[in-house]
């Protein structure tokens, strides 16, 4: 038997649609398997890792804590992934972000200034923008690839961190540990859900994706966006300019896990680390894909993935497995999301071999 | 051979698509020796007959025979083992490589090098069809190109050769020397499938023709007994429009082109050099010229998709050379490009979504408000009922539509902004008959009410129609505007000639 894939006639609107939700339920069964092997009861496992986790609600607070910066991430790199414009370095932008927005709280750790907050959030939004600004000159400088640029300053971008708080913004009273200062409290993000780490910055999440909702759907730049993704000649043909668009989408999707990056440092973590992520800047290409792409999508794919950071760390507790089981069940959606898109492209034909070649 | 097994036989060929029946139980017999033309509109299924044939598609249903004996094609590489030769539309050339390169690539046996060469020179030459086999196919003119495909099909020795539209790319002189050739290849008995929608052609070179409409065969005829008239029924089905000249122009400069001169991006792109022209509001001016001879880079700086120093291009009298094609429509410039999917629509995205991708600044459908909906739903449904566009609402993807209706689409989409210039390239390329008449109409209409129109095509009946002014395009340069009166077919088509002779010249020297 040969098989070949053949492209479809017309493409489902339904199937474009129902293609996460198979992937997801394809990622269960086969984690079902993969526990089976392991040679632990399964579903025990799962419910470990799925649903535990979110059964009492401190888990429900940091479901949505984990999802935030996954989310915002997401939207800023699904308007990019839209245009064609591959920006793979969000973790990178997020450091830069959280180093940026630290830099007032460290230089005034005593102060209590009201607007200390809102300069930070500006400055991290800043910082994740320039360090996406390199691929993006680049880009329209010299043609480079900016999946390559963008993720090769995510590495450039995690030792400037641990060169500060190893150095310079070291806690001089800090035992010698490689972290800055706490923040103040006029530096850290009031927490809205009192008893958990649930804070304002969720609120400016949905306020943001509903903004990236509007600009992709009814704004001029959300339809500039579209018709390069779609057809790059028609977009010239419309006077669209290229560079322009790469500019935007880089520097939009960099000021959000700029954003994502300080949220996390005035919130959850409340100081610079060594260490300021668990990952988001890469797990939320899985989001926006595993979200269409669609702002809506993406508040539920983020949902899903904060999930399995979360399951991760229970079944670690709960049955001894080890964390990077996340990993597995983030790395095991996106192959079944890419492998249900294809097919809604796609139908697969077999042939005996006997029969037709070309 | 006896005359009661043809050397091809069909037998109620269907081919059947996701939602199109391409093939519709078509019969034909085609005899040794023979010129048997295929007749039917862009969509008709000529295409997916032929593909059917040379063993790039299997049919659906139905039963070929060769030489009275059922035959299964396998693949292209057994049709040619059989002796059944395919030259297409497109050709499948390497631009970097040689003649004989070329040539080797698409051959199923080895041949040595120089033995190769030998070849080449005796086929090409015994068919006047001149090649040199060490020459680079990037220097060589479309109509040596279709020569290289051509003698990679004879040296195969071809019982049946294939020709898919061959005549789309050449000057009328090419097609002459091309019929010649065709003509003394039936003598030694090759039969030969030549597909066209061109009725003269096929009036003068074939003996026998089967006409397709909708997959399906309308008549057979000896198209020498017809007409062109009663054969373009017989494949249209309806006698086509007959559409009025154009009027004069008016004493108004809406374009003017001042030495303009370009250097291509494209690696194999054509350099514009020191063009000059103008347009007046009401009047047609119609670019003739073979493919590739900078249609396509003359099409995209009148556009503004490629920029130039202000000066050399003035839209109503204003420089605009450096200005965006947003800024050149607020100028009073439309423009309905070659290409239409990818290009002059986006081919995902609704009509709705294509109206508002060149109207939105100069119809104001994108405001700070965001996308005026009402607004651009209106003017689509404009475009729809106004230019008969046929959909089955404003939502329809553009991709959805056939080659006609959107090209219709798209033209509507231009006139609707009330354009004082409209630029076209090629406006009705693979258009039905049908769609092609209204949109030449259009134009007239539009040119009768003051508008200055520009036409860049390769479609020569087409452009001695429509125009007051012919010039010709050739190798980047631009010939002297004439008035329609003055000009016919043959002095086009030596203009059209002229650069691949003085390049020859200069390779030689």
């Amino acid at each position: 038997m040969l098989l070949r894939l053949e492209p479809r006639k017309s493409i489902s609107r339904t199937y474009q649609y129902l293609s996460p939700v198979l992937a997801l339920l394809l990622t269960l069964l086969a984690g079902l398997l993969v526990f089976l092997f392991m040679g632990h009861p399964p579903i025990k496992a799962l419910h470990a890792f799925f649903i535990a986790p979110i059964s009492h609600s401190y888990g429900v607070s940091e479901l949505l804590v984990k999802a935030s910066p996954l989310i915002l991430i997401a939207l800023g790199l699904a308007m990019g992934f839209r245009a064609n414009v591959w920006n793979i370095g969000a973790e990178g932008q997020l450091v830069l972000g959280a180093i940026f927005g630290s830099i007032l709280p460290i230089y005034f750790s005593d102060s209590s200034n009201p607007l200390m907050l809102p300069a930070m959030l500006l400055l991290g939004f800043i910082g994740g923008m320039l360090w996406a600004a390199i691929p993006a000159f680049l880009k329209i400088k010299f043609n480079t690839n900016e999946i390559l640029t963008s993720l090769m300053l995510t590495y450039v971008a995690a030792l400037i961190l641990s060169l500060l708080v190893h150095g310079p913004w070291r806690d001089p009273g800090g035992f010698n540990f490689p972290e800055s200062v706490i923040f103040p409290d006029a530096a850290t993000l009031p927490v809205i859900w009192s008893g958990t780490r649930a804070h304002l910055g969720i609120v400016f999440v949905v306020i943001i994706a509903l903004a990236v909702w509007w600009l992709l759907s009814r704004g001029l730049a959300g339809f500039k966006i579209r018709v390069f993704g779609e057809a790059p000649q028609a977009a010239q043909y419309a006077g669209f300019k290229q560079s322009s668009m790469i500019r935007f989408t880089l520097l939009l999707g960099g000021g959000l896990a700029g954003l994502a990056g300080v949220m996390e440092v005035a919130g959850p973590i409340g100081q610079l680390q060594p260490s300021v992520s668990p990952g988001y800047g890469f797990t939320a290409i899985i989001v926006a894909f595993l979200g269409r792409l669609h702002p809506v999508g993406i508040i539920f794919a983020g949902l899903i993935l904060a999930l399995s950071y979360l399951g991760g760390e229970n079944i670690q507790i709960a049955m001894g497995l080890p964390k990077g089981i996340a990993g597995v069940f983030q790395g095991m959606l996106l192959f079944f999301l890419l492998g249900c898109d294809v097919l809604t492209r796609y139908r697969i034909r077999f042939f005996s071999e006997a029969g037709q070649s070309t | 051979m006896s005359d009661q097994s043809p050397l091809l036989r069909l037998e109620s060929i269907s081919k059947q698509y996701p939602g199109c029946l391409a093939n519709d139980n078509v019969s034909l017999i085609i005899k040794s020796g023979e010129i048997h033309a295929l007749l039917g509109e862009n969509g008709a299924g000529k295409s997916t007959l032929v593909k059917i044939i040379y063993g790039l598609l299997k049919p659906s249903s139905g039963q070929l025979y060769w030489k009275g004996k059922p035959l299964h094609v396998d693949g292209p590489s057994a049709a040619r083992a059989l002796g059944i030769g395919m030259v297409f539309q497109h050709f499948s050339l390497f631009e970097a490589l040689t003649v004989a390169e070329n040539i080797a690539l698409g051959l199923d046996e080895h041949i040595p090098e120089k033995q190769l060469h030998e070849k080449i020179t005796q086929v090409s030459h015994a068919y006047g069809l001149p090649l040199e086999p060490k020459r680079e196919v990037h220097s060589l003119s479309v109509g040596e190109r279709q020569r290289i495909e051509i003698v990679r099909c004879l040296l195969q020795n071809p019982q049946l050769l294939i020709m898919d539209e061959p005549t789309s790319v050449l000057t009328p002189q090419e097609v002459q020397t091309l019929f010649a050739t065709l003509t003394k290849l039936s003598k030694e008995g090759c039969a030969i499938l030549y597909i066209s929608h061109k009725l003269d052609e096929i009036k003068q070179l074939c003996e026998a023709a089967t006409i397709l409409r909708d997959g399906a065969v309308v008549a057979e005829c000896d198209p020498r007994q017809e007409t062109a008239q009663s054969l373009a029924r017989l494949m249209i089905g309806t006698t086509p429009e007959i559409i009025s000249a154009a009027s004069s122009g008016l004493d108004k400069t809406m374009l003017s082109v001042r030495n303009l001169s370009i250097k291509s991006t494209e690696a194999f792109g054509t350099d514009l050099s020191d063009i000059s022209f103008q347009v007046n509001a009401g009047e047609i001016l119609g670019i003739a010229g073979v493919a590739g001879n900078g249609q396509t880079e003359l099409l995209n700086v009148l556009s503004g998709e490629t920029l130039t120093a202000a000066t050399s291009i003035e839209i109503n009298n204003q420089p605009c050379g450096n200005l965006s094609p947003v800024a050149r429509r607020q100028l009073g410039m439309a423009y309905v490009p070659e290409n239409r999917l990818g290009h002059g629509a986006v081919p995902s995205m609704d009509l709705i979504e294509n109206t508002i991708l060149t109207g939105y600044k100069k119809q104001k459908l994108i405001n700070k408000l965001g996308i005026d909906i009402k607004a651009s739903h209106d003017i689509t449904k404009s475009i729809r009922d106004g230019f008969k566009v046929k959909s089955s609402g404003a939502e329809d993807e553009a991709q959805s539509l056939s080659g006609g209706n959107l090209q219709k689409f798209i033209v509507g989409r231009e006139i609707t902004q009330k354009p004082e210039l409209l630029i076209l390239g090629q406006p009705t390329w693979g258009v039905d008959a049908g769609s092609a008449a209204a949109i030449h109409q259009q134009i007239i209409q539009l040119a009768q009410s003051g508008v200055a129109v520009l036409i860049i095509s390769q479609d020569l009946d087409e452009l001695l129609t429509l125009s007051n002014k012919i010039a010709v395009i050739s190798a980047g340069h631009l010939s002297e505007f004439k008035p329609v009166e003055t000009v016919d077919a043959e002095s086009l088509g030596l203009l059209m000639g002229s650069a691949a002779i003085e390049e020859t010249h200069v390779t030689q020297a």
